[in-house]
């Protein structure tokens, strides 16, 4: 049996289920992109740590020039290193048909027999290598597939200086390169850059390896501190011209995956609150408007002997009815919407399988935490209704107490229509109440400028990035630091038009007890290809001597202007220096750190050299250009910057479209959802004043516009307040997404603000219209009974 | 004598007023609403409280039905003290002790009569069953009626049905038959009229109209928050002999 009072119930909240599907999709929007970004990190964790753990991926990673095989033993006898595989490793560039420029790639040792002892690679289809197999590879799976290769096609490369052809025989993935981007790329092309394995003996023979290895991944046994094993690599290897080991935490794939799970929790967790604290204060005015409705009933209810606490049962239970009705939806739509989120991630994050994760505690957290803070917007309401004496309640309440107005008081009232004073005693009777409702309306446009701003934010970083900072058409890297006169031959080249050199150095920066593994890139004083921008967007001339460091690792190593950094250099002679911070930069992407190159030259203590060169070129030349630079074997990494900026702007936009469309439809949910409720409980609270107006001669458009003038001026107000707070919420959006790899700018366009306005305005124009529909169909008689 | 002892049939007593005194607030004006009442209602009498607007009928009835407590003095009902019972007690006095009926029905608009009489059966401990309640008031068959599809004497009815159908001692009437005309009025009292008769539940009644006090055993007038007078009805009309 349902019971008397749970019929009633289900009643009640069926006769308000307008308001109550309103609040119940801003409660589902809520709940969706709760479920959505923890599904997708939940789903991305898991994968990521199975696919680890079966494929065996490292710990400790280090390179080197080169070092005899003998040397890996050594490594193997550290204390706490459980497996160690020493690879051959090596940069190739591609010919591929249908691209005019040079690809780029790593061609990675395979043993000859069996399988790597760490990193395994998961082969998708073919088959692996045969023992001793020459002139044939495996393929990442994004590099096959963007070249629509097939198996048995053979790939033309370019390594050592030699052209090759190799076979194609299987498709693989790699957890080392789940997401795999080239040097100097920040996004994943897979046209561009391949990830290549080759039978060990094979590839050691055409780079002149044999024997040696200039690769090594280690396992770590259990409990083992990885900083005691990485510095004892470090001193076995620096002979060998080896870089600073790191952990999975620097090598890059893994970086760029847990750079995403922090993103997804500042995701998961502010829209969510956002959403579900705009329920809470619209259950909260449905419900306070509910009880006010009902107090004779609460006062017979309770005249009859149900306890306040029956009744405050009764009213929670309505709101964690409109609660489960938005947790149906949320989860339905976050589900729905999350197996999507995740076929985007799939095209980034290069897993073997990765799948939504219907995570049943992530549902259930959701719901709960939106159904306590719908409980918690109406605790006082429903208190309030407990604590009704019965007889009071069944009493009529008190007449509601008016003053004059503020503007009455100042005589300025004459100039105001009758109505318009109506209007205003209204507005200011209850101050708090329109304020209440002004803050609950500006979160409509809140919520928009906050859905938007990523977009402009983003487009505006582009456009920072690839019009004030990287300036050049291509960016050479070389394989090794070359000698001043590099940059003539590439000067020389047909089509260039201009360039510039710089020197990257590895190093480890260290101040106090921060430190972090990074580069310092030395430029020329006043670069004009690759620039150094300040807070304004202004060049910065680099000074003669002396760091100007992005204040993002500035940050982090807790440096300030004036203060000395300590460089571990990681090459050639390997110095230990002490520069001092002299300025500090803008930076949306990156954690630099930039020195005039002649410093940093004198201060390594060597001859001028140059790691690789910006350059501009006529776009009349480009195909023969590429032609020739695909003929240096030194070149390592070869970026297009227009490329470069056409992918970032084609995910963006793929991204960013599917997010900001998002964002978009729950914001006018939003909107409507708070405008058409405040505007229906307005009218429940006025009809029968305004049934009582029309008896006394006033037409429809008269009280057409007390009602809806009060609401106008309300909506009017909240405005401003709106997009103040969508500042504010874009503000605490942009710091929460802050990771070392990108700051999103705080940049909102007019046109975003503009639109804001628009959907509020038109949700407004909307609610009024179906609040108005209801005030034409009033009946006047029963309004004046006080029947709703 | 003190108009509010006068002697009765009855040594048992369903209520006891001592120096009653009630004082709100309505808006922002102090309002005495009792001051000062003492009388005696014999159990299984029907007494009708008479008196012009404001004169505290509708509060002592609130006072002696549990819905509202004494600012100051003591109310008993059957020896029991009422003016220190908590919250809950006087919940669960209400529940089991009193049936009351209000001028404004106050009936749920979202059930039916059967479900409005079964919100009460649903908490009471020897409750009729509620279509039974609502055959006594003759409305058996409007059962799956909402209020908004009941006459207002049928509503009424329905409302009286929901505070017999618990069997309460004592039913309390705030101007049952003021929304109503005679004819229907004469319907309700009736109602009420045969409950007492029949199950000698103590029926107070306020009400406005003085022809209603020949029905009673007791009249008891108000003016001015207190006790004016007492009377003691030696022969009782019918609801058909009165005039309206």
């Amino acid at each position: 049996m349902i019971g008397a009072l749970n019929l009633k119930l289900l009643r009640d909240t069926w006769n308000i289920k307008g308001q109550m599907v309103a609040i119940s999709l801003v409660m589902s929007a809520g709940i969706a992109v709760f479920i959505i970004m923890f599904g997708a990190l939940d789903s991305l964790k898991l994968t990521r740590d199975t696919y680890y753990d079966h494929y065996q991926f490292a710990d400790v990673f280090a390179s080197l020039k080169r070092a005899p095989q003998s040397v890996a033993k050594r490594i193997q006898e550290i204390p706490g290193v459980a497996r160690v595989q020493h690879r051959v490793v090596f940069g190739i560039t591609l010919q591929m048909p249908g691209l005019n420029e040079p690809a780029t790639g790593k061609l990675i040792s395979y043993p000859d027999s069996g399988e790597p002892k760490l990193n395994k690679v998961y082969l998708r289809s073919g088959r692996y290598l045969y023992p001793n197999e020459e002139n044939s590879v495996l393929v990442d799976e994004s590099f096959y597939i963007a070249h629509q290769l097939a198996l048995g096609d053979k790939v033309s490369v370019i390594m050592n200086g030699f052209k090759r052809q190799l076979k194609v025989v299987g498709v693989v993935l790699s957890p080392e390169y789940i997401y795999s981007i080239a040097p100097g790329a920040l996004m994943p092309d897979g046209e561009r850059y391949g990830i290549f394995f080759m039978g060990r003996r094979s590839l050691e023979a055409a780079v002149n390896m044999k024997g040696a290895f200039n690769d090594l991944t280690l396992k770590l046994e259990r409990n083992t501190k990885q900083e005691t094993v990485k510095e004892r690599v470090d001193q076995i290897l620096k002979p060998y011209g080896g870089l600073i080991a790191i952990g999975r935490d620097e090598q890059v794939s893994n970086f760029f995956v847990e750079n995403e799970f922090k993103q997804l929790v500042s995701l998961g967790w502010l829209a969510p609150i956002i959403f579900l604290s705009v329920a809470a204060f619209l259950v909260n005015v449905v419900m306070s408007r509910q009880i006010a409705t009902q107090r004779e009933q609460i006062g017979m209810l309770k005249a009859v002997g149900y306890s306040d606490l029956d009744i405050s049962l009764h009213f929670l239970k309505m709101v964690l009815v409109i609660t489960a009705c938005g947790g149906v939806v949320g989860i339905i739509l976050g589900i729905w919407m999350g197996v999507g989120m995740t076929e985007l991630y799939a095209k980034f994050f290069h897993f073997p399988i990765l799948k939504f994760s219907f995570s049943a505690e992530v549902m259930i957290f959701a719901v709960f935490a939106c159904a306590i803070s719908a409980v918690i917007g109406t605790l006082i309401a429903i208190r309030n209704a407990a604590n009704l004496p019965p007889a009071e309640a069944m009493r009529p309440a008190s007449p509601p107490v008016y003053k004059k107005t503020f503007l009455e008081k100042l005589g300025l009232h004459r100039r105001l229509s009758f109505l318009s004073r109506i209007v205003l005693r209204q507005l200011e009777r209850r101050p708090f109440r329109s304020m209440l409702s002004a803050i609950g309306m500006s979160m409509a446009s809140a919520i928009l400028v906050f859905s938007l701003f990523l977009e402009d934010s983003m487009t505006h970083l582009v456009n920072v990035q690839y019009e004030l900072t990287q300036r050049e058409d291509l960016n050479l890297t070389f394989v090794e630091p070359r000698p001043k006169k590099a940059l003539e031959e590439i000067r020389s080249l047909p089509g260039v038009l201009k360039t510039e050199a710089f020197r990257d150095v590895p190093a480890n920066l260290i101040f106090k007890h921060y430190q972090k593994r990074g580069a310092i890139t030395g430029l020329g004083t006043d670069p004009d290809l690759r620039r150094v921008i300040d807070e304004n967007l202004a060049a910065v001339t680099l000074p003669e001597k002396g760091l100007v460091l992005g204040a993002k690792l500035a940050e982090i190593l807790h440096i300030k202007v004036g203060e000395i950094l300590t460089v571990e250099v990681l090459e050639g002679k390997r110095p230990t220096l002490q520069i001092p911070v002299v300025a500090l930069t803008q930076e949306y992407i990156g954690t630099g750190a930039y020195i005039n190159i002649n410093s940093l030259n004198q201060l390594l203590d060597e001859a001028p050299k140059i790691s690789g060169v910006s350059v501009q070129i006529d776009d009349n030349y480009a195909a023969v250009l590429f032609k020739q630079l695909k003929q240096i074997p030194q070149i390592v990494g070869l970026n297009i910057v227009s490329v470069l900026r056409r992918i970032f702007d084609e995910i963006m936009a793929e991204n960013l479209l599917k997010m900001v469309t998002t964002n978009i439809f729950f914001a006018s949910i939003i909107s409507f959802g708070v405008i058409y409720n405040t505007a229906r409980i307005a009218l429940s609270e006025r009809a029968r004043e305004l049934a009582s107006l029309r008896v006394l001669g006033l037409t429809r458009k008269e009280v057409a516009y007390i009602l809806f003038g009060e609401l106008g001026f309300i909506a009017l107000v909240s405005l401003p307040i709106g997009l103040w707070f969508g500042i504010i919420l874009s503000k605490a959006m942009s710091s929460a997404l802050e990771t070392e790899l990108f700051r999103i700018p705080l940049y909102i366009n007019n046109s975003t603000y503009g639109y804001s306005v628009l959907v509020v305005l038109i949700s407004a124009l909307i609610s009024f219209y179906l609040v108005w529909r209801q005030v034409e169909s009033i009946d006047l008689v029963s309004a004046q009974k006080g029947v709703e | 004598m003190d108009p509010a002892r006068q002697p009765n049939r009855h040594f048992d007593y369903s209520f006891k007023t001592e120096n009653l005194k009630k004082i709100y607030l309505s808006g922002e004006t102090e309002v005495h609403a009792l001051r000062g009442v003492n009388i005696e209602i014999p159990t299984g009498e029907l007494v009708v409280l008479l008196g012009p607007s404001g004169s505290g009928k509708s509060t002592f009835l609130n006072i002696i039905g549990g819905l509202d407590t004494p600012s100051i003095g003591q109310v008993y009902f059957r020896g029991k003290d009422l003016s220190n019972l908590t919250n809950q007690q006087l919940t669960l006095y209400r529940r089991h002790n009193i049936g009351f009926v209000f001028q404004a029905y106050n009936l749920v608009p979202s059930l039916t009569a059967l479900e409005n009489i079964a919100l009460v059966t649903e908490i009471s401990n020897y409750p009729m069953d509620p279509l039974e309640a609502l055959n006594l008031v003759g409305l058996g068959n409007r059962a799956n009626h909402f209020p908004s599809q009941l006459s207002g004497g049928e509503q009424q009815r329905v409302a009286i049905a929901r505070a017999l159908a618990k069997q309460p001692d004592v039913l309390l009437c705030d101007e049952p038959t003021g929304a109503l005309d005679s004819e229907t009025g004469a319907v309700v009292l009736n109602a009420l009229f045969d409950v007492n008769q029949k199950f000698n539940t103590t029926c107070i009644i306020i009400t406005h109209n003085a022809s209603i006090a020949e029905l009673a055993h007791r009249v008891i007038y108000f003016a001015d928050g207190n006790v004016s007078n007492v009377v003691v009805n030696q022969v009782r009309k019918s609801v058909e002999e009165i005039k309206w």
